[in-house]
C-alpha cells in the first residue's frame, strides 16, 4: 500500500460520503423554497407544516453535507499537493470563487432560516430561503466546473512549469462543465422530488396527514416528472461530448475492446482488463454505440486495445456504474409518467406508493454510480491528458494517511449511522399536528 | 510586485477575520461544560452562537480556498507538511457541526452529553491547534526547496509553539465570554462577566510572554525594526486588550466584544506583518521560503480573483452584519422554545 493507492481511497470515500448528502440538500431546498413561498402568498396552514417538516429533514440532511464538504476543499492540500501546486493557478480560483460566492451566502442565510421565524415576515422568511437554495445550487455550479477542468482542461497554458490560467471565459464556460451542471443539478431535484415521494408514501400507506402528504407528493411528482425526462436528455448530450473528448471512458463505459464502424452496444458483459476482452457478451445491438456517442449509426467508435495499457481506465466499475445510473434513469422516467396518471388517485393506488417508499435509495446509487462513471472513467488522469494521478500525491508517508483514512471511516461511518437515524426518526415523528 | 503585496495582506485579512468571528464560537464551545451548569445555561451557549458559527465558519474555507487561488504553492506544501494537524482540525470541525445540530434532536442524558463532550472537543482542539500551527509558522517549518517536509508532528508541541496554541485559547475564551454576556442574562451573563474578567488576568501576561518569546523564538521582529511603524499593530493589540477591560468594568458589552475581536484582528496581524513577505518561511533555509513573490499564482489569476474578492467580500460583510444585529439580543425562554432552536 503506498501513499498514493490511499489518498485515492480516502478522496473516494470522503467524496463518495459528501455526495451521500449534497443532492438532497440541492434538491430538497428548491422544493422547500416553493413550499415556503405557497405559504406566505396563501396563507394555509398545511404549507407551513409542509415546510417545516421538510425542512427538518433538509437541516439534519444538511449538517452532514456541510461537515463533510470541508474536508474535501483542504484534502487538494493535503493529500494532493503536488496536483495543487501544478493546476491551483486555475483551479483553485474556482474554490475561492465558491466559497466567497456562494457557499457564504448559503451558510449565513441558513442560520438566519433556522433561528428567525420569529424575526421575519413570512415573505422574508421564504426569500431567505430561495437564497439559502440557488446558493447551495449555485456551490454546486462552481465545484462541478472545476470538476470540468479536471475533465477537459482548457484556458490554460503550461508556463513556468505549471498549468497557468490564459483565459477565465474558457474556463467557467467550459463546456464539459456546463454539461455536467445541467445534468447534476436537474439530478438533484430528482433525488430530493423522489426522496419527497418515498416519505410522502410511506404517510399515505398508513393513513396520516393525508392532505398534507398528498400536497406534497404532487408537488414532488411534477418536479420528478420533469427533471426525469430532462436528466435522461443532458445525459445523452453530456455523452455525445465524451465520446468526442475522452474516447477512453466511451470505450470504458461500454466494454468496447475493437476499433470499429457500426460500433454495438451489449447488454451485459464481464469485461477483463486483463485479457482486453470481454469474458461473456450478451445481446448487442449492432451501431447503437455508434448512434449514441455520435448520432451516427456509421460512426467509428475507438475500442480500448487502441488506447496504450497506461492509458486505459478501470473498465468494470465504469461499464457497470454506466450501465446501472442508465437503467435507474429509465425507470425513474417510466415511474414518473405512472405517477403523473395516478396523480388523483394516489390513496387507491397502494402499490404505487410502496414501490415508491422503496425506491428512495435508487436517485442515491444512480447519482453515484454517476459519480463513479465520470471519476473513475477519467483514470489515470487526475486532469485529463495533463496529469495523472500517480504524479498528483503529496510527498507524505503510508502511515499518516493510513490513520487519516481509518479516522474518515469510523468518523464518517458513525455520522453516516446517525444522520440516517435522525432522519428516519423525524420521517416517523411526522409533521406537528393541524390546529383545526 | 503590489498585486502579490496586496494577495498576501488579503490572505493575512482572511485569517484574521475567520480568527474574530469563529473565534468567538471556539471559545464558548471550550467554556462550554464548564459555564454550562444547567441544560438551559448550556442551551442559551448553544442557541447565541446558533445562527452564526456556520457563516463564520465560512471565512475558513474562503481563507483556504483563497490560499489555493492566490498562493497554491503555499496551499500544496502547507496543508501536506501540517497533515495530522490540519486533520485533527478538520475532524474536530466536523464535531462541532453536527454536535450542535444533532444535540437538541433526541432528549436523553447520556445522548446530551456525548454531544457536549464533541462541543468541547470540537471547539477546544482548533482553538489550540490554529494556534500551535500558527505559532510553528512563525518559526518556520521544516521543509526543503521541493517542498517535502523533514519535521516530526510531535515537534510542533514546541514551547513556543505551545505558547501560540495557549494565547489562542485564551483569547477565544475572552472573546466569547465577552458574547456570551451580550447574549444572556441573570447567572449566566454574571458567570461570563467573572469568566471574561479572570481570563483577561491571565492572557495579559501571556501575551506579554508571547511577545517577548517572539522576539528570541522567531525572525517577526525584523520587519518591525525596518518599517518601525509596524508597532502600531501591536501598540493596537495591547490597547485592543486594555480597552476591552475597561468596556467590560463600565458594562459596556457590546464595545467589549468588539475590543476582544479587535484584539485578535492585531494579535493575527502582528504575526502576518512579521512574516511578510513570506507566508509559509523554511526553517531549514532561508531561500527556500514561499514568500508572495516566489509562490504566487500568475497576474491573470491574482487580477481575476482581486475582482471577484473585491465584489463579493464587503457583500458578504454587509449581510453578515444584518444578520449579527438580526440575533444581537439576549437569547430568550421564548428563543429556546423553537422547535428549531439547538
Amino acid at each position: 500500500m503506498d501513499p498514493v493507492f490511499l489518498s485515492r481511497l480516502q478522496f473516494a470515500a470522503a467524496t463518495m460520503f459528501h455526495f451521500l448528502f449534497v443532492p438532497l440538500t440541492l434538491g430538497l431546498s428548491m422544493i422547500i423554497a416553493y413550499m415556503e413561498t405557497k405559504y406566505a402568498r396563501t396563507g394555509e396552514e398545511v404549507y407551513l407544516r409542509m415546510t417545516k417538516f421538510w425542512g427538518k429533514l433538509f437541516l439534519i440532511n444538511f449538517a452532514v453535507g456541510v461537515v463533510t464538504g470541508i474536508t474535501l476543499e483542504f484534502q487538494f492540500g493535503t493529500n494532493w499537493s503536488r496536483y495543487s501546486a501544478y493546476v491551483g493557478d486555475v483551479f483553485g480560483s474556482l474554490l475561492a470563487i465558491e466559497a466567497t460566492v456562494a457557499f457564504f451566502l448559503e451558510s449565513t442565510f441558513i442560520g438566519i432560516w433556522i433561528f428567525g421565524w420569529k424575526k421575519l415576515s413570512a415573505k422574508a422568511h421564504a426569500g431567505v430561503m430561495w437564497l439559502v437554495a440557488i446558493a447551495g445550487n449555485f456551490s454546486a455550479i462552481w465545484i462541478l466546473l472545476a470538476n470540468g477542468f479536471m475533465q477537459n482542461p482548457v484556458g490554460y497554458a503550461i508556463q513556468n512549469g505549471r498549468a497557468e490560467l490564459t483565459n477565465f471565459f474558457d474556463v467557467i464556460f467550459n463546456k464539459h462543465g456546463i454539461l455536467e451542471i445541467v445534468h447534476v443539478v436537474p439530478a438533484s431535484l430528482l433525488l430530493g422530488a423522489f426522496f419527497i415521494m418515498g416519505v410522502s408514501a410511506w404517510h399515505l400507506l398508513r393513513k396520516q396527514h393525508i392532505d398534507l402528504f398528498q400536497k406534497s407528493f404532487r408537488i414532488a411528482l411534477v418536479v420528478g416528472l420533469v427533471t426525469s425526462l430532462w436528466t435522461a436528455f443532458s445525459g445523452d448530450m453530456h455523452g455525445i461530448n465524451v465520446s468526442e473528448k475522452q474516447p477512453a471512458k466511451l470505450a470504458a463505459m461500454e466494454a468496447h475492446w475493437e476499433t470499429q464502424k457500426r460500433a454495438p452496444i451489449v447488454m451485459f458483459a464481464i469485461p477483463d482488463q486483463e485479457q482486453e476482452k470481454n469474458l461473456i457478451e450478451i445481446g448487442s445491438i449492432p451501431g447503437l454505440l455508434s448512434f449514441l456517442g455520435f448520432h451516427d449509426f456509421n460512426a467509428e467508435v475507438t475500442g480500448l486495445r487502441d488506447i496504450p495499457k497506461d492509458e486505459r481506465p478501470p473498465v468494470l466499475p465504469t461499464f457497470v456504474g454506466f450501465r446501472t445510473m442508465v437503467g435507474l434513469g429509465t425507470l425513474f422516467i417510466i415511474l414518473m409518467i405512472y405517477g403523473w396518471f395516478r396523480r388523483n388517485k394516489l390513496m387507491e393506488s397502494p402499490r404505487f406508493l410502496k414501490i415508491m417508499l422503496w425506491s428512495i435509495p435508487l436517485p442515491y446509487i444512480a447519482m453515484e454510480m454517476g459519480w463513479v462513471v465520470t471519476e473513475v472513467g477519467r483514470q489515470p488522469w487526475i486532469v485529463y491528458g495533463l496529469m495523472k494521478t500517480a504524479n498528483a500525491a503529496s510527498p507524505i508517508t503510508t502511515s499518516q494517511v493510513f490513520i487519516s483514512l481509518v479516522g474518515f471511516i469510523l468518523v464518517y461511518g458513525l455520522l453516516g449511522a446517525v444522520g440516517f437515524y435522525l432522519i428516519a426518526k423525524s420521517v416517523k415523528e411526522g409533521p406537528e399536528a393541524a390546529t383545526k | 510586485m503590489e498585486l502579490q503585496t496586496t494577495w498576501f495582506f488579503l490572505w493575512g485579512l482572511l485569517w484574521a477575520v475567520f480568527f474574530l468571528t469563529d473565534g468567538f464560537d471556539f471559545g464558548i464551545g471550550t467554556i462550554y461544560p464548564f459555564a454550562g451548569k444547567t441544560d438551559v445555561d448550556k442551551r442559551t451557549m448553544l442557541n447565541a452562537m446558533g445562527p452564526l458559527w456556520d457563516g463564520n465558519e465560512v471565512w475558513l474555507i474562503t481563507a483556504g480556498g483563497v490560499t489555493f487561488a492566490a498562493f497554491p504553492q503555499v496551499y500544496a506544501t502547507m496543508f501536506s507538511s501540517l497533515y495530522t494537524p490540519l486533520m485533527l482540525i478538520l475532524f474536530a470541525l466536523i464535531f462541532r457541526g453536527v454536535a450542535l445540530h444533532f444535540r437538541g434532536k433526541i432528549d436523553t442524558p447520556a445522548w446530551k452529553k456525548t454531544w457536549d463532550t464533541l462541543v468541547f472537543v470540537g471547539s477546544f482542539v482548533p482553538a489550540l491547534l490554529f494556534g500551535v500551527a500558527f505559532a510553528n509558522i512563525f518559526q518556520g517549518i521544516p521543509f526543503d526547496g521541493e517542498g517535502l517536509y523533514h519535521g516530526n508532528t510531535l515537534k510542533l508541541l514546541n514551547p513556543y509553539g505551545l505558547l501560540g496554541g495557549i494565547l489562542f485559547v485564551l483569547l477565544f475564551i475572552l472573546h466569547g465570554a465577552n458574547w456570551m454576556v451580550i447574549k444572556s442574562r441573570g447567572a449566566l451573563q454574571e458567570r461570563m462577566v467573572t469568566i471574561s474578567a479572570r481570563t483577561w488576568l491571565v492572557l495579559v501576561p501571556v501575551a506579554v510572554l508571547f511577545l517577548i518569546a517572539s522576539a528570541f523564538f522567531t525572525n517577526l521582529y525584523d520587519n518591525y525594526f525596518k518599517y518601525p511603524v509596524l508597532f502600531l499593530i501591536i501598540i493596537g493589540a495591547v490597547a485592543a486588550l486594555f480597552a476591552t477591560r475597561f468596556f467590560s468594568s463600565k458594562q459596556a458589552w457590546f464595545k467589549a466584544w468588539f475590543t476582544s475581536a479587535l484584539t485578535i484582528f492585531c494579535c493575527t496581524f502582528f504575526g502576518i506583518a512579521g512574516l511578510f513577505p513570506a507566508l509559509f518561511p523554511s526553517s531549514m533555509n532561508p531561500d527556500w521560503h514561499l514568500t508572495a513573490f516566489n509562490a504566487s499564482s500568475s497576474p491573470l489569476t491574482l487580477k481575476i480573483m482581486l475582482g471577484v474578492v473585491l465584489v463579493f467580500i464587503p457583500i458578504v460583510i454587509a449581510y453578515q452584519i444584518w444578520a449579527y444585529t438580526l440575533f444581537k439580543d439576549p437569547i430568550t425562554d421564548e428563543d429556546l422554545g423553537l422547535d428549531e432552536a439547538y
